[in-house]
Order: structure tokens, then sequence, then C-alpha cells
């Protein structure tokens, strides 16, 4: 029996602590104990595989699909999804999920007093090419207020979600827009000590995903863990 | 020079607008073999208040104990009805239900078979990294021997096994409980 390679662990301050008081809701649903360390099993180091074709071919455009266009800025969100040793990763669905121009939600809990959009709906997938690429068109996001503290904003944001290839890999974050004043004061984008990684949740302006009269490109990569040293027999 | 993996962020209150094109919460297609389960909880907050914005996801092996994953090369058969992924969000009342099979051991560290069990990733608003943590199943003899139970202090391992439901056959009962003394145990593999 082949022993499985291990994921890395993430270089520390890198990711998030469970409870983070500055996000309020963390505060009752953060566990208290110690999180118990366990060694990769085959259970970890296999995870849901899906057939590409399960992504309709135009549901990385949320603009489309409605009577008409949405309100908003167009944008185009591209990037590459890699592996912590810089492996494109191939065939991985990407998920979005976003606010509409006006920064509201589809969604019946969110009660913000800003216009619903006929013509958006804020959810779109994608497959990554062999070069670990995808690309959406989307709507540049509002941002909104929400009840964390008085006067609380969230900066503009997209939701991703990413499986990758393995349970170990799987990923959900939130891509943020370079120069957006509200990134300091935001406690979600602030939970993880380390300023780099924080940083790299900043997307960057593009000009060349950007299209002339048409929508500004915003890069973002994403990097999912990477695998140990090849497996070893035992 | 090697990339760090992506910071993780929370799912927020609304990940339904982005989620729900993929949820699954019968597992069981066509042609599956094994012992139907039905899996159904809630989750608790720090106040023992159910969380009615919470979605779970599952993936585990086939009856056989074969997983539809390339990096499983045992010789088990796959069947064509069966995946092992789930995806279940919590109702507005806070109750989940999962239908599924009960799935066969797969090898564990040592070369030695793990019981049968579910592994889990629970996201909801206020998580910032997905919280991981397994189902095993009751009345299950190779949970004794269960390497990765046995790391788990003795007093905690009853929170990863599933109860039976007096009158229900088939229908088991697994909550999450975040905090307290009832605490879920949850795993450590880096992120």
């Amino acid at each position: 029996m082949k022993r499985v390679a291990a994921y890395r662990a993430p270089y520390p301050g890198t990711q998030p602590n469970h409870l983070h008081p500055p996000y309020v809701s963390s505060i009752k649903r953060a566990p208290t104990k110690p999180q118990v360390p366990i060694p990769y099993t085959l259970s970890e180091v296999t995870g849901p595989s899906f057939k590409p074709e399960i992504v309709a071919p135009k549901a990385n455009d949320l603009t489309l699909g409605h009577h008409g266009e949405p309100l908003g800025e167009r944008i185009i969100v591209s990037g590459r999804v890699l592996d912590e040793n810089s492996r494109p990763l191939a065939n991985t669905i990407v998920e979005i999920w976003q606010a509409n121009a006006a920064g509201r939600y589809r969604h019946e809990v969110d009660q913000h007093n800003a216009p619903l959009d006929p013509n958006f709906t804020g959810s779109g997938q994608a497959v990554t090419d062999a070069e670990g690429r995808y690309r959406f068109v989307t709507i540049r996001p509002g941002e909104y207020p929400w009840r964390n503290h008085y006067n609380a904003w969230r900066a503009a944001h997209i939701h991703f979600s990413l499986f990758g290839p393995a349970f170990a890999t799987r990923l959900v974050t939130q891509m943020y827009f370079p120069g957006d004043p509200l990134m300091p004061f935001d406690p979600i984008f602030n939970c993880t000590a380390d300023e780099k990684a924080r940083n790299r949740l900043i997307s960057a302006f593009d000009w060349e995903t950007t299209m002339p009269e048409h929508a500004l490109g915003y890069k973002f990569d994403l990097i999912l863990r990477g695998r140990e040293a090849t497996p070893m027999e035992d | 020079m090697s990339l760090q993996a992506t910071t993780s962020q929370t799912v927020g209150p609304f990940f339904k607008i982005g989620f729900d094109w993929l949820n699954r919460d019968n597992l069981v297609g066509e042609g599956v073999s094994g012992e139907r389960v039905t899996i159904q909880g809630r989750i608790f907050d720090g106040d023992g208040v159910p969380v009615p914005d919470a979605i779970l996801e599952i993936w585990q092996a086939n009856a056989h104990g074969k997983y539809d994953h390339p990096e499983d090369t045992q010789d088990k058969p796959l069947e064509p009805g069966f995946k092992g992924y789930g995806r279940v969000p919590v109702t507005a009342q806070g109750v989940f239900r999962l239908a599924t099979i009960k799935p066969g051991p797969v090898p564990g560290p040592n070369g030695k078979e793990q019981a049968p069990h579910l592994v889990i990733s629970v996201f909801m608003r206020g998580v910032l990294r997905r919280l991981v943590t397994r189902i095993y199943f009751p009345d299950e003899p190779r949970n004794a021997a269960d390497f990765i139970l046995n790391l788990v202090e003795p007093s905690r391992r009853s929170t990863l096994i599933a109860k039976k439901t007096a009158g229900a056959p088939g229908t088991l009962e697994w909550n999450v409980v975040l905090q307290g003394p009832d605490e879920t145990v949850f795993f450590d593999l880096g992120l």
C-alpha cells in the first residue's frame, strides 16, 4: 500500500483563524476546542470531479440570460488557477457570486435598501482550460452596508469557490478591487494576519484583458494547495 | 519559488446564489448498491440556536469502498450511478437532510482499513475557513480500530458518529455543535 502524499501546510499567518472578533459573526460560530490534526488518507486526497459540460457554455457571462443588460460598469475578471507548485489546474470549476452594481444581492435575506436589477442574478460558473485559465464577464459589484458594527460597509468583492483536484484543495474566498477605500475598515478582508497574503485577494487592473470601448479587465489568480513530495512505499 | 495558497474567506450569508446550481442532497443514482441511509441533523451555534444559513459538502466512497477519483487505484468497482459528491444547505428552520448509502471501508494510514465514513466540509457566515469533520456509522465494529477516530480523545468521539433514530430504520441523526462541552470534533488538515 502506498502512503499518500500530504498537501502542504499553509505558511503561518496566511490563513485566517476561526475566531476573528472584529467579524462579529465568528464569535458564536468559531469552534473553541483545538482542531485535531490528522494525516492525509485516501479520503482527503481524492475529491469530487465534474465533467466540464456540467457548466453551461455561457455561464461565465453574468451579463447574459435576462431580457436586457444589467446596470453598472461591465468588467472582465480573468486569471489562472495554479497549485502551490506553480502547476496550472485544468478542468477545475470556478463558481462566483456577487452583489449587483447597487450593492444588493438577489437573496431574500438581503434587505439593503438598494434596488434589485431585473437583469442581474449575480451567479456564474467557469471551467479552467489546459493552462488553468478562467474568464468571467460581469458588472462591478457595489459596496454595501452591513450590521457588523456602526456604519459598517463591505468593500466591493466577488465571492469565489473552487474544488481543485481533491477534498484537501477546496477553497472559498473573495476577490477585491484595487484602490477600494473600504478595505482597511473591512473586518472580513482583514481577518488574515499576513498582510501580503491579504493583499493577494486584491485583483489587479489589466490593460491586456481590457476590451476597447467595452469593459475594463481585472486579473485575479487563485492558488490552491500543492502536494508535498511524491508518495513513498511503506 | 513556490506559491502560497490563496487566503480563505467566509462564504457570507448569500452563498445560495453561487452554490444552488450544484446542490445534491440525494447521492444515490440508478442501480447503486449499498445500504440506503438518510442522514439528518442541525447545526448549533454557541447559544445552542440552530444555524439557518450553513451548507455542508460531502465526499464519500461507494459501497465497495472505492472513490470515483483517479488517485483511488484500488481494484474495486466504480458504479456509474454513484459519484460520492453532495452539497446540502440547511433549511430556514436549520435542518439538513442527505440521502446516500453507507460507504465501504477505504484504506487508511499504515495500510489498515478505515471504518466507513463520509468526509464533510461545513461553510457558513461567520466561518472564515471551512470546518472539516467526518460522519461515522453506528453499530459499526470497525469504528473501534479506526485510525482517525483513535486520534480523538475518547469522550469526544461520539460527536463524529451518527445516531440511530428510534422508529425510523435507515434514518440517522448527526448534528454539528460549533461550541461548548458537546462541541463537534473538527480536523486540522492544514486548511
